[in-house]
C-alpha cells in the first residue's frame, strides 16, 4: 500500500513492543486449532485411533457427536434430499456453534485452505508482489447463489464437485490423488493473480458462513482506537481489510468500536500485529458509540 | 459462465463408469449425487475396506464412495454397517436385508473364455455366490463338441443377484468372464404389455384360453418339400421324429458311435 508499509515488516513494531510470542499469539493458536482438527481426523487412518470418523462435510466423533457442514447439507436440500436424523442433528450443532462464535471462524480456525491462502498472502507481501486483477468481494455471494440454484437445477451437490476445501481435507484423510494440483492452483492464484483472491472474493463456503455469523455475539473490537498511530499494520495483515475501517475510524461518525461486518473471520491477527493493543475479542453488545477517553462525541452526531 | 460450466460438469458427473459400483442401498445415480455429502463414513465402517472415495482423477464424481468388484467385492454383511453409517439418505436406510441389495447384476459376459462354457467344471463363480442356487445356477446342456459330455453353464438370475461381485472377484481367468454391470446396462426389458404365457398359466392355475377350441393349422412348407418324420397333424403327417416317443426308427443311441451302441 504505502511506501512506509513496505519499508518495515508488518507487525515489526508489535514484535519490538510485545515480543515475538505475544505478537503471534492468535496466529499460533489458530494454527494449533487448524492442524489439531486435521490431526484428530488423521489419527484414525494413520494411527488406528478412531476418535473422529469422516471429514469436514460430516464427521462422527467418539460414536456420539455428529457434525454436518450446513452448506453441503443445504445444497443437498436444494437438490431435493433431506439428511438422516444424525445428519440433521449435526447441522443443528454446527449452526448453533457458528451462530455463537461467528460464522467465518470456520475459515480462520478450521479450514485447511486458509493455511494455503495465508501462506500465499504472506509470501506476496514478503516478495512485494503487487497488482494483478481484482474482483468484487461480493463475487462470492453470486457464486454462493449459483451453487444453490445450480444444485436445485441439476440435482447434484454442485460445489462439492470442485470444492477445494473438501478436496484437500478429504484428500489428506482418504487419499489425495491429484487434489494437490487444485491446492497449488489456489496458492498461485492468491500469490500472483489476486490478492486474497480465493478466500476473500470467490469462496462460497466462506460467503455462506459469513451469513451464518451475521448476528454472532463474539466479535473483534477496537476499544483502544484512540491509541491508533495509523501504522496500517492491521489493514495490511487483515484478510478482509474492509471490515476494520468503520470500527477503527468510526469515532467521529459515532460508530462503535466493534467490528460488525460479517466477513471478519475473527482470526485475531489485528490483535497480534498492533503495537498499541487497540484490538481485542469482545461481545457485540459491548459497543459504545464513543470510546475516546478525552473527547466525548456530541450527541447530535449519533 | 462458472455456473454453466459447473452445470455441464454436474451432468457429466452423473455418468458412472460401468465397473464402478455404489455401496448397497445406494439411490439411483441421479439421486445419489444430490443426497451423498461425501463424508466417507460408509468407507470407514466397511469392515473389509471394500469402499473408497473417488479422487479428483477417478472417473466417478469426486468424493463419492464406490468399489471395484475385481479388487475387493462386497462381503454382504448382515448388519450392513455402511448403510447404517450414512448420515443422509444416499444409502437407503430402508434396506435392512442385504439379500435385497441391488449394487449391480452379474453378467457372464464372455462365453468364449468361461471354463464351464469350454466344458470344464470350474464352477467357482457358482460356488462363491452368497445367494448360491438362486442368483447363479448351473444349467446343464449337452456338450455338442464332444457329443458325450454335459456343460454346466453358470446362469445368473437377476432377481436374486445383489451385485456383490464375489463371482467377478473369484473368476479364475486373467480377466474375469463374469462381471457386475449396472442393471441398466445388463438388463433387457420386455414391453409393458407383454405377458409370458406359461407364467400367466401358472398364476391362473389353468390355461387362459379354451384349448378345446384351438385349431392346428398346417405348417407352411416350400412347395413339394418333404420333411421325413416331421410332426404336423394338421397336414396329416403324424409320424414321430426319430428319438421322440412313438418313433419306429428307434431311440437316439445313448452311447456314441464305436462304443457299443447300435444306431
Amino acid at each position: 500500500m504505502s511506501q512506509i508499509a513496505h519499508k518495515k515488516r508488518i507487525g515489526a513494531e508489535a514484535v519490538e513492543e510485545k515480543g515475538w510470542l505475544r505478537a503471534h499469539k492468535w496466529l499460533i493458536l489458530r494454527r494449533i486449532s487448524q492442524f489439531g482438527i486435521l490431526g484428530l481426523f488423521l489419527l484414525g487412518p494413520l494411527a488406528g485411533i478412531w476418535l473422529v470418523k469422516g471429514n469436514l462435510n460430516y464427521s462422527y466423533t467418539l460414536d456420539i457427536l455428529p457434525l454436518t457442514d450446513p452448506f453441503v447439507a443445504l445444497q443437498s436440500l436444494a437438490a431435493g434430499h433431506v439428511p438422516e436424523t444424525l445428519g440433521l442433528i449435526g447441522v443443528a450443532i454446527v449452526l448453533a456453534f457458528y451462530l455463537l462464535v461467528g460464522g467465518r471462524v470456520y475459515c480462520s480456525w478450521v479450514c485447511p485452505i486458509n493455511v494455503v491462502t495465508d501462506l500465499a498472502g504472506w509470501l506476496r507481501d514478503r516478495l512485494g508482489i503487487k497488482g494483478g486483477s481484482s474482483l468484487s468481494r461480493n463475487t462470492r455471494y453470486w457464486i454462493l447463489g449459483m451453487t444453490l440454484v445450480g444444485s436445485a437445477l441439476t440435482g447434484v451437490v454442485l460445489w462439492e464437485l470442485i470444492n477445494p476445501i473438501s478436496m484437500l481435507h478429504r484428500g489428506l484423510i482418504f487419499g489425495l490423488g491429484t487434489a494437490w494440483t487444485v491446492v497449488i492452483a489456489i496458492f498461485l492464484f492468491d500469490l500472483f493473480v489476486m490478492t486474497r483472491g480465493w478466500c476473500g472474493r470467490l469462496c462460497p463456503v466462506g460467503a455462506f458462513y459469513s451469513l451464518i455469523g451475521r448476528w454472532s455475539p463474539v466479535r473483534i473490537s477496537a476499544p483502544q482506537r484512540a491509541a491508533c498511530n495509523d501504522c496500517m499494520d492491521c489493514f495490511e495483515v487483515c484478510p478482509e481489510p474492509q471490515v476494520i475501517r468503520p470500527a477503527l475510524k468510526g469515532e467521529a461518525k459515532g460508530v462503535g468500536p466493534v467490528i460488525l461486518a460479517p466477513n471478519c473471520t475473527n482470526c485475531g491477527r489485528c490483535i497480534d500485529v498492533c503495537s498499541k493493543d487497540v484490538f481485542t475479542y469482545t461481545l457485540r453488545f459491548n459497543n459504545p458509540a464513543s470510546t475516546s477517553p478525552l473527547v466525548r462525541v456530541q450527541p447530535e452526531s449519533q | 459462465m462458472l455456473g454453466l460450466g459447473l452445470g455441464l460438469y454436474a451432468k457429466q458427473s452423473k455418468a458412472l463408469p460401468a465397473l464402478a459400483l455404489r455401496p448397497p442401498g445406494a439411490l439411483p445415480e441421479d439421486d445419489f449425487l444430490g443426497a451423498c455429502i461425501r463424508c466417507g463414513l460408509c468407507v470407514r465402517d466397511c469392515p473389509y475396506n471394500t469402499l473408497e472415495l473417488a479422487k479428483p482423477e477417478t472417473p466417478v464424481a469426486t468424493g463419492t464412495p464406490f468399489f471395484n468388484a475385481r479388487n475387493i467385492p462386497c462381503e454382504m454383511c448382515e448388519d450392513i454397517p455402511c448403510v447404517k453409517a450414512c448420515p443422509t439418505k444416499a444409502l437407503d436406510h430402508a434396506l435392512v436385508d442385504i439379500n435385497k441389495a441391488k449394487m449391480g447384476v452379474a453378467v457372464l459376459i464372455d462365453h468364449e473364455t468361461c471354463l464351464n462354457f469350454l466344458g470344464l467344471r470350474c464352477d467357482v463363480c457358482y460356488r462363491v455366490c452368497p445367494v448360491i442356487d438362486k442368483a447363479i445356477t448351473l444349467d446343464m446342456v449337452p456338450n455338442t463338441r464332444t457329443g458325450r459330455h454335459a456343460m454346466f453353464l453358470p446362469t445368473v438370475h437377476s432377481e436374486h443377484c445383489t451385485g456383490c461381485g464375489k463371482c467377478e472377484k473369484s473368476c479364475v481367468l486373467e480377466e474375469s468372464a463374469i462381471r457386475i454391470l449396472p442393471p441398466k446396462l445388463a438388463k433387457g426389458e420386455l414391453g409393458r404389455h407383454y405377458r409370458v404365457g406359461w407364467d400367466e398359466q401358472k398364476k391362473a392355475g389353468h390355461s387362459l384360453i379354451d384349448e378345446s377350441k384351438m385349431q392346428d393349422l398346417p405348417d407352411r412348407m416350400p412347395e413339394g418339400a418333404v420333411l421325413p418324420g416331421h410332426y404336423d397333424p394338421a397336414s396329416g403327417h403324424t409320424e414321430s421324429l426319430r428319438g421322440m416317443p412313438g418313433s419306429e426308427a428307434g431311440a437316439i443311441p445313448s452311447l456314441p458311435p464305436g462304443l457299443g451302441g447300435k444306431p
